[in-house]
């Protein structure tokens, strides 16, 4: 039964991302489309296909950055939301400031970064991506970390708990369900944020920096084919975080 | 009655609520009460004559206004450290979580015990409440009574000198809860422990109890209580006749109790 849902809810995106290229395809040969406007979804592929192996190389230094960042800004996001959790004084200081992370686009911050840490390393990409990630795991996690029923509080008040034992045993297993959630959401962002990073500067041979230098060289269906690969390299990092989610609340045995 | 063979000793407890519109809520007046080592002492009261905050105070989960309770002789702070009470409340409280085995050795695993020493507890309790098949099912897996009886097999892991327990069959079955009942009666005979049970069933109270106190609201205070010394307490006692004299004596106390009649009390 179960797999039978699965194929059907995974069968209706995928035939609609079908009749959709068909679509693409058709509309770009009828009216006879320039390549620099829009190209055919066939001539993407086969650009795709022809530099394959760069794209792959590409993807895996763009791909690094997102991963570093993710798992350091996902890191921090959880450790700061368990002191703030803590302390009401702390999470009160950080209230202005997250907002303010969560508005700013860092991206923006790029230049910087590159003036402090110097063109040739990928740290300023990887502190971007990180930066990016932290605002929604800090927020999700500290959300979970609140949801503690009353008589669990009860409970370890009784048992004499420590702190730690009571964020051990009590509010971090409870907030799973969020962080693993914050995590699906940094993923994303993790990968946009080290992406975009590369337009303004640093070391060229990340798909960010492809993407900007094909269409430079007027070679649009090459930058298309990159950007393919970035639409690629978010939906692994979606997909991967997402299935962690899903297999993590099922093992828990429901909630 | 010495200091040391009283579990609990409650004298003169008020407790007052501050609420948050700057207004008061008197819950407990002048309270007072012994429990003897190995009793066993429910509370009755309609709703809102606060023998969840008695039981709260008992358990320092909330703080006196008035009065004072010492807990086998200390005070409820040092009692709660040492560990010398189990509770368990009205709803379950299970980490969802873990599983049945794992929720009931939380406490264990809080103190420092090692693992074998726990499973060991946890095997022993298990075959208590009839549950052994259960042993690495999550709770969202079992029915309303099952999560029920692991929470009461969690509040006595430590093999605690006092129970305390807040109306812990109120959501179940009456079927499910005089089997309950008898499983209790037979845990207390066993472990020796002094229990404060609440309760809104008169029969339940009479069923289990040395003593019923029955209290009244506004503000809290207790009204009566009522000895009961049955010589058993088996099956045959629900069918007795002492035992009818005991739901009458605890009935027509709480009637006296409340002008309008008391409010929120099941006389079945
Ligand atoms: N934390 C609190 N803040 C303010 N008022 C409270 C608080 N806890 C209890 N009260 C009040 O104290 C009174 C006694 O409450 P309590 O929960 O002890 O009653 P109870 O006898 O257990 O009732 P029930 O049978 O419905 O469980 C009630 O009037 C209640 O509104
Ligand atoms: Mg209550």
């Amino acid at each position: 039964m179960r797999g039978a849902t699965t194929a059907r809810t995974m069968l209706a995106p995928v035939a609609l991302g079908v009749v959709a290229i068909a679509l693409w395809q058709l509309l770009v040969v009828a009216f006879e489309v320039k390549p620099f406007l829009v190209p055919s979804p066939s001539d993407i592929a086969g650009a795709f296909t022809e530099s394959f192996s760069h794209i792959v190389d590409a993807a895996k230094v763009t791909g690094l950055n997102a991963l570093i960042g993710l798992v350091m800004g996902a890191l921090t996001g959880i450790i700061v939301a368990i002191f703030a959790n803590a302390l009401r004084v702390m999470s009160q200081m950080l209230a202005p400031l997250v907002a303010a992370l969560a508005v700013i686009p860092i991206v923006a911050l790029a230049p910087v970064f590159y003036a402090m840490f110097g063109a040739a390393a990928h740290t300023g990409r990887q502190i971007i991506a990180a930066i990016a990630v932290f605002v929604p795991m800090y927020l999700n996690t500290l959300n979970g970390l609140r949801q503690v029923e009353p008589v669990h509080r009860d409970l370890m008040r009784s048992y004499a708990a420590t702190a730690e034992q009571a964020n051990r045993l009590l509010l971090l297993p409870g907030a799973v369900p969020y962080v693993l959630n914050g995590l699906k959401i940094g993923s994303s962002l993790a990968v946009i944020s080290a992406l975009i990073a590369e337009y303004f500067g640093g070391p060229a041979n990340g798909l960010g920096k492809a993407i900007t230098s094909a269409a430079a060289g007027s070679n649009y269906t090459g930058a298309w084919a990159y950007v393919l690969g970035a639409v690629l390299l978010g939906a692994l990092f979606y997909g991967v975080t997402a299935g962690i989610e899903a297999w993590a609340l099922r093992r828990r045995g429901g909630s | 009655m010495s200091a040391t063979r009283a579990a609990v000793t409650i004298s003169g407890v008020d407790k007052v609520f501050r609420t948050r519109k700057g207004g008061e809520v008197h819950a407990l007046s002048d309270v007072s009460l012994e429990v003897a080592a190995g009793e066993f002492v429910s509370l009755i009261g309609p709703s809102g004559c606060g023998k969840s905050t008695l039981m709260r105070l008992v358990a320092d989960l909330d703080g006196v206004t008035g009065g004072e309770i010492s807990v086998f002789g200390k005070s409820v702070e040092q009692a709660r450290k040492d560990q010398d009470y189990g509770i368990a409340f009205q709803q379950a409280g299970l980490l969802p979580w873990r599983t049945v085995r794992a929720n009931i050795e939380l406490p264990l695993e809080i103190h420092g015990v090692e693992a074998r020493a726990r499973k060991e507890r946890s095997d022993e309790l298990l075959a208590l409440i009839g549950l052994e098949d259960f042993a690495d099912h999550h709770p969202d897996q079992l029915s309303g009574g099952m999560k029920q009886r692991v929470a009461i097999a969690r509040s006595m892991a430590e093999r605690p000198r006092l129970l305390l327990m807040d109306e812990p069959f109120g959501a179940l079955d009456e079927m499910t809860r005089e089997h309950m009942q008898n499983e209790l009666v037979a845990l207390c005979q066993e472990t020796g422990a002094a229990v404060i049970f609440v309760t809104h069933s008169i029969p339940e109270a009479v069923f289990l109890s040395d003593r019923v106190v029955v209290m009244s609201p506004r503000p809290g205070r207790i009204t009566d209580i009522i000895d009961l010394s049955f010589s058993s307490r088996d099956e045959e006692l629900r069918e007795d006749a002492a035992f009818y004299e005991g739901v009458t004596a605890v009935r027509s106390a709480l009637h006296g109790g409340v002008a309008d009649g008391p409010r929120g009390v099941e006389n079945r």
